[in-house]
């Protein structure tokens, strides 16, 4: 009765609201919008930080301006701030850790999507799920208690005496450092390459492979040449949510890194990341001028990870454009 | 299951409210350092006076400071005496002074890991200095092999171990550092955290003990309260009178003793390095930051009853948490002082 009594007077006055009313009604409309604000709150959100931020650190951008980004000192008792050592450390440590984890984890998942039983690449799919899921403190107490005494007693001396003529692997070696926090880093984003590039190699049509071997390839040979390149958009994509969890990852990086504002060749060096100094020093900063320097440093993280997905998005275009030409030839 | 549970909180919720209505709250940040003894204190007053609620948030000495200027909490905590600036900053805000009171002291030592020593190390004021600047590098230096005479030190290279948070036992290593060197006085100074000439940083007092337990021929500096928990072997050090002293609840105490002597009114003082035969060197104070001016007359009864049974009988409290006492000259001249309150 009250839908009957509703309905009525109001589509009737207004001749232009019924057609809009009874879209309505079928939900597409309601959908559409009620979508599009959960897709805008996106980049509102993205907006707001940024603005949040940029208002946040008035005072080191007036007083270092561009020299923040390339000063190598940072000095609370002085009040004087510059973001270059941690810039450094986040990016070599973020680098090393794709290093050593992309070949790992791409190499993992096509074994696990083409290559293994089906039980054997569920059972496995289950402890990556797992490794995925556990906590960064605890990677770092991994980092603290196994990788660094392994790292000091064994693969950093083995490094220099095979590589040392190289200026990446000399100085003492401590254990902690850039190496043993892209190793740790390693470890922690694997699961995330292994875990979304299996299931976009598992989504690539059964047509592909078939076509593939029916030409004669390989096993080896339609996996290689045919299952990955098809699937190289995900597998990338992969790719960047690891460097995104690398790049912000705080607490197991600080446990193992150092904690040492330098910028240093060597790899055995200590050094600091952007995301581990404003966690250890965020709390005791006393000072507005240090306070905001490290909401600057905030900042600085947010436009490095803007700048590196978007070289890694350029990667993407000029490799696929080189991918298909190779699959024409 | 979920219902019982969602009942359960609900129910819990409602006690809570209505039990909430007779209370007085009172709520505090700041300092992580006194925290446990905080917590056991406000306890301890609360099962004393069960009309009496104070929340405590150890975020942190700069937090605590930053939290009382803006006015959001009652009462601040802080590791470091608030520095000039900051004092003008509060007065300007609120237009009447914040004052200092003295709660507990605490002690830093210098711990090592050399294999094959054993031996309890003793370290001089240029010593410690030499190796946290970067100017002495082997462990078998004179400045340090001179007191040690008998003790083997090897020539290794000395790897320097400190915090990499910003924290109240930086402030007080830094403090001491800066008293005993003026080259480290005017390269480096005196904050919660500086900029480091050598070494690694480790998070925590958990971070620097892990790293200097795990890095042979490694130096680092942690609370005393973290060492003696811990059982971990630390260092003696060289008092302003020219004796070697080990760092104890009551050498502590004693230094600030030796310090009360020349104590200001507003308690805001530095008793790093204090005089005294037993007084140990790397000693500090932390203190509560209480507003001048409470307005709500109920809150400052009670805050001020809280600070008078703090430095009176809720000091028994504080040994059994490896925390060293005020001495009674500090206490007397903090009565007096709690008059200032109003």
């Amino acid at each position: 009765m009250s839908a009957a009594s509703t309905t009525v007077p109001s589509a009737g006055p207004v001749e232009g609201s019924r057609s809009f009313l009874s879209r309505l009604r079928e939900g597409d409309e309601i959908a559409r919008l009620i979508t599009f604000v959960f897709a805008a709150s996106v980049v509102l959100l993205t907006l707001l930080l940024v603005y949040e931020l940029w208002i946040s650190c008035v005072l080191p951008r007036h007083k270092f301006g561009f020299d923040f980004f390339i000063t190598k000192v940072w000095d609370p008792v002085f009040d004087h701030f510059g973001a270059l050592p941690f810039i450094f450390g986040t990016v070599v440590t973020s680098a090393l850790a794709l290093l050593i984890a992309v070949p790992l984890g791409i190499g993992a998942s096509i074994f696990l999507a083409e290559l293994a039983p089906a039980r054997i690449s569920d059972t496995l799919e289950f402890f990556i799920d797992l490794l995925a899921a556990v906590p960064s403190v605890i990677y770092g107490l991994l980092g603290i208690f196994i990788v660094v005494p392994i790292m000091r007693d064994s693969v950093e001396p083995a490094l220099k005496s095979s590589l040392g003529f190289l200026p990446l692997f000399q100085g003492p070696a401590y254990g902690i450092g850039f190496l043993t926090a892209g190793a740790v880093l390693a470890i922690m984003v694997i699961p995330f390459i292994i875990s979304v590039s299996r299931e976009v190699l598992l989504s690539v049509p059964r047509d592909q492979r078939e076509a593939a071997l029916a030409l004669g390839a390989t096993r080896w040979e339609s996996t290689w040449k045919v299952v990955v390149p098809f699937a190289r958009t995900g597998i990338m994509g992969s790719i960047f949510l690891a460097l995104a969890r690398a790049l912000g990852e705080t607490m197991a990086v600080t446990m193992v890194i150092g904690n040492a504002p330098t910028i240093s060749a060597s790899l055995f060096s200590p050094g600091n990341s952007i995301a581990s100094v404003i966690a250890a020093q965020f709390t005791e900063a006393t000072g507005d001028l240090y306070l905001q320097s490290l909401i600057e440093l905030g900042l600085v993280l947010f436009l490095l990870t803007f700048v590196l997905n978007g070289l890694a998005r350029i990667l993407i275009v000029v490799t696929s454009r080189r991918g298909s030409g190779m699959g024409n030839a | 299951m979920k219902r019982i549970a969602g009942i359960l909180l609900a129910s819990l919720g409602l006690a809570a409210m209505v039990w909430a209505q007779g209370t007085l709250s009172i709520t505090g940040a700041g300092a992580t350092f006194p925290a446990p003894v905080y917590s056991k204190w406000f306890d301890e007053y609360h099962k004393l006076h069960s009309n009496i609620e104070i929340n405590y948030q150890a975020i942190g000495s700069g937090g605590g400071i930053r939290q009382i200027t803006q006015g959001t909490v009652d009462f601040g905590a802080s590791d470091g005496p608030m520095t000039e600036e900051q004092l003008k900053a509060y007065q300007d805000t609120h237009g009447f002074p914040i004052l200092h009171f003295p709660t507990v002291l605490g002690g830093v030592v210098p711990t090592y890991n050399i294999p094959g020593v054993t031996e309890e190390l003793k370290f001089t004021p240029e010593a410690l200095a030499g190796i946290y600047l970067g100017t002495i590098t082997k462990w078998n230096d004179p400045a340090i092999a001179g007191p040690n005479s008998g003790v083997n030190l090897p020539g290794n290279d000395i790897i320097v171990v400190h915090r990499s948070d910003g924290s109240g036992t930086t402030y007080i290593w830094t403090d001491y550092l800066s008293k005993v060197s003026s080259a480290w006085k005017s390269k480096v100074g005196t904050s919660t955290s500086v900029n480091w000439p050598v070494g690694l940083g480790g998070q925590g007092n958990p971070g620097v003990a892990g790293l200097v337990k795990q890095t042979p021929n490694s130096i680092g500096y942690v609370e005393l309260i973290y060492a003696i928990q811990t059982k971990m072997p630390y260092g003696i050090v060289k008092n302003e009178a020219g004796d070697f002293v080990k760092a104890t609840l009551e050498s502590v105490t004693a230094a600030a003793a030796g310090a009360a002597k020349n104590m200001p009114a507003d308690f805001r003082v530095s008793i790093t390095n204090a005089p005294g035969k037993t007084a140990y060197p790397i000693s500090s104070f932390t203190w509560l930051l209480v507003p001048s001016k409470i307005s709500d007359a109920a809150k400052r009864d009670a805050i001020k009853a809280f600070v008078k049974w703090m430095v009176g009988d809720g000091q028994n409290y504080t040994e059994a948490l490896a925390y060293a006492k005020l001495p009674k000259q500090v206490v007397a001249e903090e009565l007096k002082a709690l008059n200032k309150v109003q």
